[in-house]
């Protein structure tokens, strides 16, 4: 295949890629940014929204679509619910000390794999997509689906994006972030705040699950590489900027894809491991991040 | 001098229960206190000098196949292949720290993880040379010291590695260097002011701490016969971690404690219930909750001052 | 497995038959008073090959309550003792010390290839006979030794080079390889490529693919036009994205012969969404999971005693598809145990080296109840076994037999005589 078909096709992959790994480091950026939490289950959290929505789906009868419309409605939620009883449980006591608090979600990575894997079993399921659309290009075929996966994300990302800037949410929110004990001053119930905050982490990182797993199957282990992946976004963004976190998934979901043309894909991997990490180095408060 | 009186008396009673246990025992105290010297160096950077890095598996790694390369392709026997291990992982520390030093907290944490997965994918690349994921196969054990059955010299190696660990280390934290790497961790601002170069002094603790882990993997291949690149997956970084955090940060003996611990955890887990994730989860969380300083450290702030 | 979660169980002793229920039904039975055999089970109950592990334990227990009912092994009964290993090889070693610990007179059963090659030292150290279910060439080619064993399952090398006269013959000879970027990658692209050469065909384009990608889409593009089978074979959870991706990528448009290892969809369920266009496809199977005209009545009550219905999936839940074509293996592997001690005079775990003895003076297995999947060769010097291979097709959803290979298919020179090592 010639470069120009080759640099569409790998844009579009990107674009999946990227779409998906915003929502994901978004929802731990959010967490980090506000609770100083460094969150090592998010990618359970992840997992966790897949795995329920091959539950959802396989228990809502009718045609496809129906079944994940109810997932997306439903698997977040019960996500949300998940983290949330964590935080109350866990995370509060804890007084959200950072070194406690990563033990504390190493610990609930395992307990959520472990229930996953009981409850779910040690297997990859695939979910059916909401509609099987191809597009056929003249050199090669593409899944319509993944098209509606980057509209998907952009649209929820959105309303993140109005919801922390426009509404009184939002701005309670920021506040806390900006300073809690004024904010508790203030009579902003920071412990509401927290948990909710933590849970809309959890949440999102459930939504691109969701929209990915008709592409990807459920399995117990899958929560891995977007967490990892998730990090690194949210690192090079700028510790708790959004749309440093959005455009840093961006950079990422493509420099991935367009290194591998060119290199062994192991060496691609190789490469972009250690780029990312310099620019660390080199500036370590992220592309889009004020000086620490 | 108290203080090295107690730590002799635990190498003694170390030494004997290595004597006289039956040979499944021993070996996996041996395992254990081979753990134990990664542990005690992931001490070194993480409980006294407040370096929170998730790469201590390149450096473990890097002792693994710093020993068992030079063993496999040019016939180095176990002990100075040992030595070569231990320098392999003060090295990549000192590489990994010049560079990754310069960032702090949470970025030092994701730099060190980046170049520890960066380490295990050039392993897997490498694949030809270093068995990549299926790993080699080291020599039998009768080779690591001659004249000795494999079970001795097991013994003789683990504890002779961690005893000098522990001693050093002990060393390290009682002199200068220790009380400013810890002054480091308690308010960087302030000891920079009163003279001292953070950047020198984290980098030496990475280093020793890296010697420490890289002594560790090699000894670890030697003494159990294989070397594979699973040994540099984020896991390995993070049981160091848990390790240190299990039997209390910042204590001398805590490391050896916690690896101890979470042996047996893992094991018991095993004989009681198939979830054994579970067990693990739940114990690390009830830990955090109700002995966050860890089993050694809960146990000094509670009254037992003395607990070095 | 729901109703194992925190039932004090797994390590407990598992008996096909309690002695006291062998006794009444046997009248005149001595189980009772002979001390059970114990054979060590390293298994895969997490971590990545849990879903073979899952399959490879119902394997074991189905064929344990076989020979235990047939009068277990030498006249004694037989136990298990199940222990994971988290698909590692730092704790499969750890594993292969507690079970030697626990009294077991053996070890068998594990599959993948890092776990064996972390374990077979340690087994070798303590001299006790290691028996692995995993396909690897790691056995055959000298790398492990004396006590470490393969009777169950032939190796890759072997598989893959049987594979290549039939695809020269009848799908074409330019091939193009897509395989995993690791060792077990390297096996199937070292021996394929020597194999096909040697039928006068060739490989125009080597795609090696990095373990931890999770989407494929954007190495399609590299598997040049002029193509004519496109051989893949992938593992871990991904798989199924990795044949959905091609599916997506060819589309209506011309696309080569496509075949597979059945590794891209164990525990797969070939009807999965997505995968309409695997259609007329071919995959390497060891052993046909869905039912094929003509069963040997071996394989019928094998199938019936692990559970598996006609289409592959267990019988009690149709969404959960078998390892068919690997889990045979543990079956095998456990009437050749019972076989190579019988041979023995096994008494005791004194006579462990009598048993790796009696296994590497074994030459040939035949299809039997014992060797569902049909019958072996087995090479005693390189401690590896040699069977039959099929190639399916997969014709209206279902996976259907269209070629057997011959033993000889996949024999290759011997690279190591074990037999000339000291114990």
């Amino acid at each position: 295949m010639s470069f120009g078909p080759f640099l569409l096709l790998a844009v579009m992959e990107s674009l999946v890629t990227a779409a998906t790994l915003a929502l994901t480091a978004v929802g731990l950026s959010l967490v980090f940014g506000t609770m100083r939490v460094v969150n090592v289950a998010h990618g359970e959290f992840f997992m966790l929204g897949a795995v329920l929505a091959w539950f959802v789906t396989t228990s809502v009868g009718g045609p496809e679509w129906i079944g994940f419309v109810a997932a997306l409605a439903l698997a977040p939620l019960g996500v949300a619910a998940v983290a949330a009883l964590a935080d109350r449980l866990v995370l509060k006591r804890l007084n959200y000390e950072p070194e406690a608090t990563i033990v504390a979600t190493i610990g609930l990575l395992y307990i959520l794999q472990q229930a996953a894997l009981t409850f779910y079993g040690p297997e990859a399921r695939p979910v059916e997509p909401p509609f099987n659309f191809r597009i056929q290009f003249p050199w090669f075929g593409y899944s319509g689906y993944k098209l509606f996966v980057i509209f998907a994300a952009i649209a929820v990302l959105l309303a993140v994006w109005w919801g922390l800037t426009r509404s009184k949410a939002g701005l309670i929110m920021r506040a806390t972030q900006v300073d809690r004990d004024t904010a508790r001053a203030f009579g902003i119930n920071v412990d509401r705040v927290y948990a909710g905050v933590f849970a809309l982490g959890a949440a999102l990182a459930a939504i691109a699950a969701v929209l990915i797993v008709p592409i990807q199957q459920a399995h117990y282990l899958m929560g891995g590489e977007p967490l990892l992946l998730a990090f690194i976004t949210v690192i090079v963004g700028g510790l708790g900027s959004l749309r440093g976190t959005v455009i840093a998934a961006l950079v990422i979901g493509l420099s991935d894809g367009l290194i591998a043309f060119f290199y062994s894909p192991t060496l691609a991997k190789i490469l972009a491991t250690l780029l990312v990490a310099l620019v660390l180095v080199f500036r370590p408060q992220g592309l889009f991040g004020a000086k620490a | 001098m108290k203080v090295w009186i107690a730590h002799l008396a635990v190498l003694a009673a170390l030494a004997v229960l290595l004597a006289v246990l039956p040979a499944y025992h021993a070996t996996n105290l041996a395992r254990i206190l081979t753990l134990a010297v990664f542990a005690t160096g992931y001490n070194l950077a993480f409980g006294y000098t407040g370096l929170l890095s998730l790469g201590h598996a390149l450096f473990f790694a890097a002792g693994v196949y710093g020993a068992a390369l030079p063993v496999t392709y040019w016939g180095l026997s176990p002990l100075p292949a040992i030595a070569l291990g231990c320098l392999a992982g003060g090295g990549m520390a000192a590489m990994v720290g010049l560079l990754a030093l310069r960032t702090a907290g949470v970025s030092f944490m994701i730099v060190t993880l980046m170049f520890a997965q960066a380490g295990y994918l050039t392993l897997l690349y490498f694949g030809q040379i270093t068995g990549g994921d299926e790993g080699l196969v080291m020599p039998d054990a009768t080779a690591l010291i001659p004249g000795l059955s494999p079970d001795t010299a097991r013994a003789v190696i683990a504890f002779a590695l961690f005893a000098l660990a522990l001693v050093l280390s002990l060393a390290v934290i009682r002199s200068r260097l220790g009380r400013v790497m810890v002054a480091m961790r308690e308010n960087e601002e302030r000891s920079r002011m009163l003279g001292y170069n953070p950047f020198t002094v984290k980098l030496t603790a990475l280093v020793l701490s890296g010697l420490f882990a890289g002594a560790a993997g090699a000894g670890y291949a030697l003494l159990f016969g294989y070397a594979g690149a699973s040994f540099a997956t984020i896991q390995y970084s993070i049981l160091p971690m848990l390790y240190v955090l299990m039997g209390g940060a910042g204590t001398t003996l805590g490391p050896l404690l916690g690896t101890a611990a979470m042996f047996y955890l893992v094991d018991g887990a095993a004989r009681i219930t198939t979830a054994t994730l579970l067990v693990v989860g739940v114990a690390l969380v009830l830990l955090i909750l109700f002995a966050p300083k860890g089993i050694l450290g809960t146990l000094r702030e509670r009254g037992a001052r003395w607990i070095p | 497995m729901k109703k194992d979660l925190l039932v004090p169980s797994r390590r407990s002793v598992l008996k096909g038959m309690g002695a006291g229920l062998a006794a009444s039904a046997f009248p005149g039975y001595t189980w009772a008073q002979s001390a059970p055999i114990k054979l060590g089970f390293q298994l895969h109950r997490t971590g990545i090959g849990a879903a073979y592990g899952r399959w490879y334990e119902r394997t074991a227990q189905a064929a344990l309550k076989v020979v235990n009912d047939a009068g277990g092994i030498g006249g004694r009964p037989v136990e298990i003792l199940f222990e994971d290993d988290a698909t590692d090889p730092k704790r499969g070693a750890e594993v292969v010390e507690k079970l030697a610990n626990d009294g077991c007179d053996l070890i068998f059963g594990p599959l993948f290839s890092h776990v064996v090659i972390g374990s077979a030292p340690r087994a070798g150290e303590l001299k006790i006979p290691y028996l692995v279910c995993s396909e690897g060439y790691h056995v055959a080619s000298g790398m492990l030794n004396r006590w470490t064993l393969q009777p169950g399952i032939t190796d890759v090398r072997s598989q893959v080079s049987s594979m290549a006269p039939w695809v020269a013959a009848n799908l074409g000879k330019k091939v193009t390889m897509v395989y995993p970027d690791y060792a077990f990658g390297y096996d199937h692209r070292d021996f394929f490529t020597e194999a096909i050469k040697a039928q006068g065909g060739e490989v125009i384009a080597q795609i090696a693919i990095p373990p931890t990608e999770t989407t494929f889409t954007r190495y399609l593009p590299q598997i040049p036009a002029e193509t004519e089978v496109l051989y893949h074979v992938m593992v871990g959870p991904a798989v199924l994205t990795f044949v959905k991706e091609l599916g997506d990528f060819y589309g209506s448009g011309a696309r080569p012969q496509i075949f597979g290892f059945i590794d891209s969809l164990e525990a797969v369920d070939t009807a999965s969404p997505g995968l309409e266009f695997l259609e007329g496809t071919y995959f390497w199977e060891a052993m046909n999971r869905v039912k094929q005209d003509g069963q040997t009545e071996a394989e019928t009550a094998y199938r019936a005693a692990v559970g598996v219905d006609d289409t592959g999936a267990s019988v009690t839940d149709a969404a959960d598809v078998s390892t068919y074509s690997h889990m045979f293996s543990v079956w095998e592997t456990l009437h050749t145990i019972k076989a190579g001690m019988e041979a023995a005079g096994y008494q005791s775990t004194a006579d462990r080296q009598k048993f790796v003895e009696a296994l590497e003076a074994m030459t040939t297995m035949a299809e039997g109840p014992g060797n569902p999947q049909g019958d072996k060769v087995f090479n005693g010097k390189t401690h590896q076994v040699f069977g039959h291979q099929n190639i399916s097709q997969v014709t209206g959803g279902k996976l259907l037999r269209v070629h057997r290979t011959s033993i000889e298919d996949g024999q290759y020179a011997d690279a190591v005589d074990y037999t000339t090592m000291s114990f």
